[in-house]
């Protein structure tokens, strides 16, 4: 048993490498360390805990992505985890990393506009076609093939694109 | 019904929550009724889409409610073995699809109820009523805007989907009053900090619809005769339909997993 002879800090932080390459199960380039959606990792008496927080209330990736984080652990010698999910402060699409902003554009998804205020919100959006990086894009529908997206199209290559919600 | 009923213990403050939770839970259900059968694909996705938020806020109310009654329920026996009398969701939210037109003035009525609803309870005393209205605001926040859009572009559309748009408003109108309304099991929470009193956010619901209705040439009743219920377990015949269908399968086969 690996986890036996770590330190707590040790183990605290070979918990998170694990916990942090878990890649989101609808958005494959993307790991959850990159979403922001993996909060913290904490030791208590050699236990580890991982927290986590949902997109979307309704994200059903969350069970899946818990599942994940389970046997990222397991795999590298920590037993049992728990997996806890908190839901404040609320996740933003602000805590989505540069990194994981570049790779998303890279996929051919635009990544979400830098602020989630409601002025963003409801305000006139641009957004870049990240296949041709043209700005004479058009909405489809607000609402995409899953809970954070939103359909787009872009007028200069004629490509419909996923756009990452801002939230 | 093979299955029997749990019983709930009903304080001030699991009753409070599990208003909402059911709430959130029928209109997801009525919004789930139309995969498969939106005007549109977009549309499709769209109505899922909100359905599934709202799926998941009532996921969170429901567990929370749990937490609070303490007697070993969890959020599936909630929604799915009580009977019609123990629910407590708004008569708006029950009401049958009808056409497109009705569901988009159904949802434009309740989402900029809950959009100002959730913002308010940002500021609950209660941590985890104030975590779940932060999730939520932003996703009411696009369920405004797009039932807003459908509002202008039905009302201000041809005259066919004007009428269908004029009559859906007519029709569902008198079951906007029981948003703001609130009983004496409430009003003690509202005073204690933890519940958000309706009652004051009317006049700004009034002007945001009020906007929209105006730019999508379409009336707003001028009777103020209210229809409730809800609340208190006194439904429309349309819920029992509806919970029939949401709980067969647990009903007819107790404790399934798969």
């Amino acid at each position: 048993m690996v986890a036996a002879v770590l330190s707590d800090s040790d183990l605290r932080r070979r918990a998170w490498e694990a916990a942090a390459q878990v890649v989101d199960p609808e958005i494959p380039v993307l790991t959850i360390a990159d979403l922001g959606v993996l909060r913290e990792v904490e030791v208590h008496d050699g236990r580890v805990e991982v927290a986590i927080t949902p997109t979307y209330s309704g994200c059903p990736a969350m069970n899946m992505i818990a599942l994940e984080i389970e046997l990222a652990l397991e795999r590298a010698g920590i037993a049992r985890p728990t997996i806890r999910t908190v839901l404040s402060p609320a996740w933003t699409t602000d805590w989505m990393s540069e990194d994981g902003r570049n790779k998303l554009r890279e996929y051919g998804i635009a990544p979400p506009q830098a602020s989630n205020s409601r002025r963003a919100l409801f305000g006139e959006q641009q957004v870049a076609c990240p296949q041709c990086g043209s700005q004479n894009t058009e909405l489809l529908s607000e609402f995409g093939s899953t809970s954070c997206k939103a359909l787009w199209r872009c007028k200069s290559c004629r490509e419909p694109f996923d756009y990452f919600k801002c939230h | 019904m093979t299955v029997a009923n749990i019983s709930v213990s009903e304080t001030p403050l699991v009753l409070y929550t599990l208003r909402r939770a059911d709430d959130a839970l029928i209109l997801g259900h009525r919004l789930s009724e139309w995969c498969g059968h939106a005007p549109m694909l977009e549309e499709d996705m769209a109505l899922a889409n909100m359905g599934l938020d709202l799926l998941g806020q009532a996921r969170e109310l429901y567990s929370y409610a749990a937490k609070v009654e303490g007697r070993g329920n969890d959020e599936d026996k909630f929604a799915y073995l009580r009977d019609v009398r123990q629910y407590r969701n708004l008569l708006l939210l029950e009401q049958p699809n009808g056409d497109f037109a009705r569901t988009m003035v159904r949802q434009f009525f309740y989402a900029s109820f809950a959009d100002l609803y959730w913002r308010a309870m940002m500021r609950s005393t209660d941590a985890t009523l104030a975590a779940i209205a932060a999730k939520s605001e932003k996703e009411s926040a696009y369920h405004v805007r797009h039932s807003s859009e459908w509002i202008v572009r039905l009302g201000d559309g041809t005259e066919e989907s004007h009428r269908r748009a004029q009559s859906a408003i007519d029709e569902l109108w008198a079951f906007t009053g029981e948003m703001f309304s609130v009983d004496d099991s409430e009003r003690a929470l509202i005073d204690a900090g933890i519940a958000i009193d309706p009652a004051p956010l009317r006049s700004q619901w009034l002007k945001t619809i009020t906007g929209v209705a105006d730019e999508a040439t379409l009336a707003l009743p001028t009777n103020d005769w209210m229809q409730q219920g809800g609340r208190s377990g006194r439904h429309s015949e349309h819920l029992g339909h509806l919970l029939s269908e949401l709980q067969s399968m647990p009903r007819t086969f107790p404790g399934a997993t798969w």
